[in-house]
């Protein structure tokens, strides 16, 4: 083959990237600043990054609505979908990434961390984040993957402080490269059988395969492997078993962006591989999404019940909530490929959406609760009595997953049952509702400790830094606005109509 | 209930009743923490406001009009087919009455005793929310509105029981809430199968509105008996019916003398208030399938009780488990399906809260004074405090069912009424009504009669303030005794709409055709032959 002189690269639409661009640029940005100049002032280091994070959701919001005027695309010569439901999940990590922001304030101040690094790293993430809930072409969606992955991997260790943030980075890395090889693994194999690595491609070749009834045994492999990746990702039982682990030993506010902007991007990736590239494949991969979704509602509640740690209490509960929007996923199942199957893309992307911003919530109160280390079931006794506001908002955030009515939880659960349901997969929706009734146990377990134990003697003063409550406050404000009035949210949601 | 809207007014009565208290919670939650005697005030207020509006709705209901009546309807949730639609008709008229007048009595009269003032607040607030909670639920006619309203009551009421409850708190507040919540899972995923399924069975699109439901959907018998039981399960949680009733022990002995009251008095209601809007409304053809399972239940559920009560060394134990056998009464009636029946039901939920809510009130009292709820410690009060005694005589006769008193009228028109549809059920519950004698006058011999020890001879008598809060009880418990014409001739148009509504829909016909109620057991028992 004879060489290219020149290469031609795809026409690339900048704006449409500009979320991205803006991302990358606030990561490089505080890293050369943040270098070149004194310790800045407190909290402005974590103002600049919710800056940046502003900014991207203020520039997908014109791109929201250039797609209303000129319907969804795919750039960069066809690799990254720029469609509604890429945008809507973009909103939820922008969401998340400046909460957790918000938080990490409290969370650095005083460490050796109190730089421009960790917010580097959020930046990167969320940008890799985006490039997952937009991907359409596998590799880079890999490329995607692994930019969150490397990220999390040193954020999770990144406490230098406690062992055991070291080694919940080691976990995570080593168990996160396996199922990245598995992910890859099956890309190859997927690549193997439709000889193509773009989604949109993948549909069409596999139509006329399937009309002809080729040999598919590598693209259901393929199918099984990266569903394997998909699942370690999200946390789905049986492939949950690192998540306790990391949640627990990672910085509270490293745990919140995992748990929400870790979920919204594998899921945001899953849901598109699943649907919009192997619909031809539902009746394959609907029993498996049916029995990930039972395994992880059942075992999640379970297990997060007989914890002592809160944190691992809800590492336990986000594998339930995993389970929960897994049903979503398998409601859309039934009609994949069809427009029909969008009213359960779009409960799944509010679930997503109203949960990562929930699970921030959890873990900044968490984090400034359990300031030191400490937090152990008990440390939470008589919380009420030392800092009123801030039990209140944790139990705003605990009813809420709860699935406790006027909470966004509750219209969180309210649409993927209501997709399971009209999905005709009522076993699921009332296993799915019984399980969030044995979760709902480890939520008053907290709540008893809080309200009705009284505190330790000794117990420390609990002040929540500035920064910290106004994430805290605002979280909670859209957990009950939502819940008063989640019409706006459904409306946003409803646009999400088709694919790139 | 084929007319579905008969009057609209402009003023949102019915939101109002909803809004109020909220408002009222919310005032408290921002009150300076330095002055929490206002606390008080503004839930009394709040409370009194609302029940002013209830007494005003039932002042100005049509007793002629069967229909929902000051309906209200707004969309809220258009994504998913959701509106804020309330209305009240005969069967939850005197719920709403009953919710509007206990809360400000629990509220004025009821001390919560916190040994920190501070505490007041949250007590207040959550007892206004849960106010707010209960009306919601008798008032909504959407089925997503109801579901959030059901839900919703159980956190107020578990932070009251937690919180202000005596010593095995923790464990009654839990299992109360996860027992409900259980309950509600099946009823959440078969309200969305019913809408989903309706639209393809008769109504043509996406509505949660019961009334479009019930009047549109046709379901097939398999179909509508899954989701009829997945409603039912809800409701037997909450009634509750034998053998579902185990939370209930726990939670009433546990609650702060108010949440007891409350609870007794109308969340009980709750689940036997939607047996008769959701069950037989939404699905008469599976309840009129299903009834002798519910007959049976009922009847376990009275025997049992009454002899369970029997059994009780506890005072507040033995009022609670009263609470299963007379809740096993109104089920009866609810699924005898003759007019007379299910309004002795309907009548019978309102004097329940009434009498046995006055009950727990008492024992609160008792428990004031002696710091006990051990009847083995409690003897020869009737000595020490005599007006205290006659008050809980007539609270406790009316329980029994004493002629002249408004227990009797409510359980003589479920036992008349259901003899026609589900004779030997009656024949066995109609001895529920003796053991109902035996085990309270039992309790009321060991704790009143005889020589007072020590301990029960500085029993206080009966303060004027307590008083005032028992009086409205005693009165309503006489009045309706002896007047219920009021109460019947309210009830009446509703219930035999919703009879007609069954028949309609099933091969069920009412033994006597739609007759006055009152005297009328001679000329229909003969029919029945």
């Amino acid at each position: 083959m004879v060489a290219q002189d020149t290469f031609i690269g795809p026409s690339v639409d900048w704006f449409a990237l500009s979320p991205h661009l803006v991302l990358v640029g606030g990561a490089l940005f505080l890293m050369v600043v943040g270098a070149l100049t004194p310790a800045w002032p407190r909290n402005l280091m974590s103002l600049t990054t919710v800056g940046f994070t502003v900014a991207a959701a203020g520039l997908s919001v014109f791109i929201w609505n250039d797609i209303g005027a000129e319907g969804p695309s795919a750039i960069v010569g066809g690799v990254l979908a720029v469609d509604r439901l890429s945008l809507f999940l973009t909103f939820a990590v922008l969401a998340a990434t400046a909460l957790v922001a918000l938080m990490s304030d409290a969370e650095l101040r005083g460490t050796d961390n109190d730089g421009p690094e960790i917010y580097s790293l959020l930046l990167v993430a969320a940008t890799g984040a985006l490039v997952m809930v937009g991907a359409n072409e596998l590799i880079v969606m890999f490329l995607g993957l692994e930019t969150v992955s490397l990220a999390l991997y040193v954020l999770a260790a990144s406490d230098r402080r406690r062992s055991a943030s070291q080694e919940s980075g080691m976990k995570y890395f080593i168990l996160g490269g396996l199922a990245s090889a598995f992910f890859l693994y099956g890309i190859a194999l997927l690549y193997g059988g439709t000889r193509t690595t773009s989604l949109t491609d993948m549909v069409t070749r596999l139509q006329s395969q399937v009309n002809i009834g080729g040999n598919d045994a590598l693209v259901l492999a393929g199918l099984a492997l990266m569903l394997i990746g998909f699942a370690f990702k999200v946390s789905a039982v049986p492939f949950h078993v690192w998540s306790p682990d990391v949640y627990q030993g990672a910085p509270s506010n490293i745990t919140a962006f995992m748990a929400s902007v870790g979920k919204v991007a594998a899921f945001g990736a899953m849901l598109r591989v699943l649907t919009s590239a192997l619909p031809f494949y539902r009746d394959d991969w609907r029993p498996i999404i049916w029995v990930l979704a039972v395994l992880s509602l059942i075992v999640g509640s379970l297990l997060a019940v007989v914890q002592t740690d809160v944190k691992r209490m809800l590492a336990f509960s986000s594998v339930s909530h995993a389970g929960f929007i897994l049903v979503g996923l398998e409601a859309a199942g039934l009609s994949a490929g069809e427009n029909a199957m969008f009213s359960s893309v779009q409960s799944v992307a509010v679930y997503l959406g109203l949960y990562s911003v929930l699970v921030v919530g959890s873990f900044a109160v968490i984090g400034v609760a359990g300031r030191g280390g400490d937090t152990t079931l008990d440390g939470f006794n008589g919380l009420s009595s030392r800092r009123p506001t801030l039990a209140l908002a944790l139990t705003v955030f605990l009813l809420a997953q709860a699935g406790v009515p006027f909470t966004s939880g509750f219209v969180a659960k309210w649409g993927v049952i209501q997709s399971a349901v009209d999905a005709g997969s009522y076993w699921l929706a009332v296993i799915a509702m019984l399980a969030a009734v044995i979760a709902a146990f480890l939520y008053l377990r907290i709540m008893v400790s809080m309200w009705l134990r009284p505190a330790d003697d000794n117990a420390e003063a609990v002040n929540v830094p500035g920064l910290s409550g106004i994430a805290i406050a605002g979280a909670a404000g859209f957990t009950l606005a939502i819940g008063i009035y989640p019409q706006w949210v459904l409306s946003v949601a409803e646009g999400i109509l088709s694919f790139a | 209930m084929a007319a579905a809207t008969s009057t609209e007014v402009a003023f949102p009565l019915l939101s109002m009743m909803i809004v109020v208290p909220v408002v009222g919670a919310l005032i408290i939650a921002v009150l300076s923490n330095r002055r929490p005697e206002y606390s008080k005030l503004v839930a009394l207020l709040a409370s009194v406001g609302t029940g002013a509006l209830s007494v005003w709705t039932f002042a100005n209901f049509d007793s002629h009009s069967s229909g929902f009546q000051f309906t209200s309807q707004h969309p809220w949730i258009e994504s998913w087919g959701i509106s804020w639609h309330l209305g009240v008709d005969g069967i939850s008229l005197f719920l709403v009455l009953l919710t509007g007048v206990l809360f400000p009595l629990a509220i004025a009269g009821i001390d919560p005793h916190n040994d920190d003032p501070r505490r007041d607040k949250p007590y207040f607030a959550w007892l206004l929310l849960l106010e707010a909670g209960v009306m919601g639920s008798f008032l909504s006619l959407d089925l997503f509105l109801f579901f959030v309203f059901f839900e919703i009551v159980l956190v107020p009421m578990y932070f009251l029981i937690g919180g202000w409850g005596y010593e095995g708190r923790e464990y009654a507040a839990t299992k109360f809430f996860l027992y409900t919540m259980a309950g509600s899972a099946f009823m959440l995923v078969s309200i969305l199968a019913t809408v989903f399924i309706a639209r393809d069975d008769g109504v043509g699109k996406i509505t949660f509105d019961l009334i479009e439901l019930a009047e549109g959907a046709n379901f097939a018998a398999s179909t509508g008996r899954w989701l009829f039981f997945g409603f039912a399960i809800a409701f037997a949680v909450k009634v509750p019916i034998f053998p579902l009733h185990t939370w209930l022990p726990d939670a009433h002995t546990q609650a702060p003398t108010a949440g007891s009251v409350v609870l007794a008095g109308v969340m009980l209601k709750l689940g036997t208030y939607g047996l008769l809007r959701f069950g037989l409304y939404l699905f008469p053809e599976a309840s009129y399938w299903s009834r002798s399972l519910w007959l049976t239940l009922a009847v376990i559920g009275i025997i049992y009780g009454a002899i369970a009560a029997t059994m009780q060394k506890d005072l507040k134990r033995l009022v609670a488990y009263s609470s299963v056998a007379h809740l096993g009464f109104i089920v009866l009636g609810t699924f005898a399906f003759t007019s007379q029946a299910v309004t002795g039901s309907v009548m019978q939920m309102v004097n329940h809260g009434v009498s046995t809510g006055a009950l727990f009130l008492m024992v609160g009292m008792i428990y004031e004074r002696r710091h006990t709820r051990q009847i083995s410690e409690l003897k020869g009060l009737q000595h020490v405090a005599p007006i205290f005694a006659a008050a809980f005589t007539v609270v406790m006769l009316s329980s029994i069912g004493v002629p002249g008193l408004n227990g009797f009228v409510g359980e003589y028109l479920i036992l008349i009424g259901a003899f026609l549809t589900a004779r030997w059920w009656v024949v066995v519950a109609a001895t529920g009504v003796i053991l109902a004698a035996l085990y309270l006058l039992w309790a009321y011999q060991r704790v009143f009669h005889g020589e007072p020890d020590e301990e029960n001879s500085t029993f206080a008598e009966l303060r004027v303030k307590e008083a005032l809060v028992i009086l409205p009880f005693i009165a309503v418990i006489f009045f309706t005794g002896v007047y219920p014409k009021p109460m019947l001739e309210r009830i009446e148009p509703a219930v035999n709409a919703l009879i007609g509504h069954v028949e309609e829909r099933t091969d069920f016909v009412e033994p006597q055709p739609a007759a006055p109620i009152v005297d009328d057991e001679v000329h229909s028992h003969g029919e029945e032959d």
